[in-house]
């Protein structure tokens, strides 16, 4: 058990080793260790942002679709309010042009009612010229009793 | 386990055996082979096994050997960043190679006590002790270089007329300037001397302890060497562990300008 030579030469051994390992060994591994602690870092920050952008997104894509909502349920609503219109619209139209058919027809009905009143009169002043003619046995001049002729002619009418 | 050589020698004989370093040289310019050779090849498994994981370090998903590297690194990181305060590029790989090289000069105490020595005798060597942390010239030569660099830092940094005012005047101020020096002398002093004795002596006493067991009947032995054996990893890892973060303590109060 005695201190001898052995000391120096566990001495250099040692300082050999601490010198290899502070220039070879540690600052790469220690480097290395500290970028991933780096990566991690900016994969964890990444990852927050990510979530976050995800609940942003979430929220517009619901405003979107609220206000979708909205514009349709109002299209719709406008669409039947058109609708509406349009059928009273047609319903008044067909009104209006059945109106328009029944005047037209009785215009049509009393214009024909009048020629034939007025055919019949005409015929019965004949049958009455004819009869009185028949009655005074003799020629009523149409020159001569015109007045009295439209004035039984108007009495018919 | 006593081998037919030694059992003529007696249990005294077979003890002071397996004690014996394989030397080589007289008086102080005797060197332990044994305490040499183990210890370089220790570090150099260890200088290899971080190199490779050094070298294919990547800061993406690592390996197995890369990450148990970093464990180790993030370890003993963690520690020197606990009690030392500054900037230093030395003291954090030193921590981790004192770390590592007690651990693995510590580890061979788990082999059996009489394997290497066989293979040894086997080969033609006459003694061969593996353990290189039950060598006080491997934990008093990395005491004393952790004390040249005390003092180096001591100097480096609080300057040689600060470190002198260090020694002088505390801790009870310049009328008592003797005494301080006395008692920060033997402060000083301590460190080294306790930071080898202390590892060498927890080995030293743990593999005498092996020893001893090996000297028993086989059908005992199991029952001692287990316990002592699963106790000793404990130990083993604390002695490295003490080691390696009182260094860090000394050096960072080197570095400590009061």
């Amino acid at each position: 058990m005695s201190i001898n030579a052995t000391l120096i030469g566990q001495m250099i051994t040692f300082a050999l080793l601490v010198w290899f390992t502070m220039k070879y060994i540690w600052p790469p591994l220690f480097d290395s260790l500290e970028e991933r602690r780096k990566k991690i870092a900016e994969g964890l920050a990444a990852a927050e942002k990510g979530q976050e952008d995800m609940i942003l997104a979430e929220k517009k894509a619901k405003g979107v679709l609220k206000e979708a909502k909205e514009q349709s349920s109002e299209i719709v609503s406008l669409a039947q309010k058109r609708a509406n219109e349009i059928v009273e619209e047609s319903k008044e139209l067909a009104k209006k042009e059945g109106d328009r058919l029944i005047l037209s027809a009785k215009a049509q009905i009393d214009q024909e009612m009048q020629q034939a009143r007025e055919s019949l009169r005409q015929e019965v002043a004949a049958l009455a010229l004819s009869a009185a003619e028949q009655i005074l046995g003799a020629e009523i001049d149409h020159g001569k009793h015109q007045d009295i002729i439209s004035k039984v002619s108007n009495q018919l009418g | 386990m006593a081998t037919e050589a030694h059992a003529a020698e007696g249990a005294t004989g077979y003890i002071i055996h397996h004690l014996t370093p394989l030397h080589f040289g007289e008086g102080f310019w005797t060197l332990h082979l044994d305490t040499l050779f183990f210890s370089a090849l220790l570090g150099g498994l260890f200088v290899w096994f971080f190199k490779s994981a050094a070298e294919k370090a990547t800061a993406d998903v690592p390996g197995l050997v890369q990450s148990f590297a970093e464990m180790l690194i993030e370890f003993v990181d963690t520690q020197v960043k606990d009690s030392f305060h500054g900037h230093s590029k030395l003291i954090a790989p030193l921590a981790l190679t004192i770390f590592c090289w007690v651990f693995l000069w510590n580890f061979m105490d788990l082999f059996p006590v009489d394997i290497f020595p066989l293979i040894g005798s086997l080969m033609g060597i006459e003694y061969l002790r593996v353990v290189p942390s039950t060598d006080l010239n491997a934990t008093f030569a990395m005491s004393i270089s952790v004390f040249c660099l005390i003092i180096f830092y001591s100097i480096k940094i609080k300057g040689p007329w600060g470190f002198a005012k260090e020694l002088m005047f505390q801790p009870f101020g310049p009328w008592l300037l003797p005494f301080n020096l006395l008692l920060k002398l033997v402060e000083e002093i301590a460190k080294p001397i306790s930071l080898a004795l202390r590892l060498f002596g927890n080995l030293y006493a743990g593999e005498l302890i092996f020893i001893l067991i090996a000297l028993l009947p086989w059908y005992i032995q199991p029952a001692l060497s287990f316990p002592w054996a699963i106790f000793h990893i404990l130990i083993i890892t604390l002695q490295a562990f003490i080691f390696m973060v009182l260094t860090i303590v000394y050096l960072s109060m080197a570095h400590e300008d009061h």
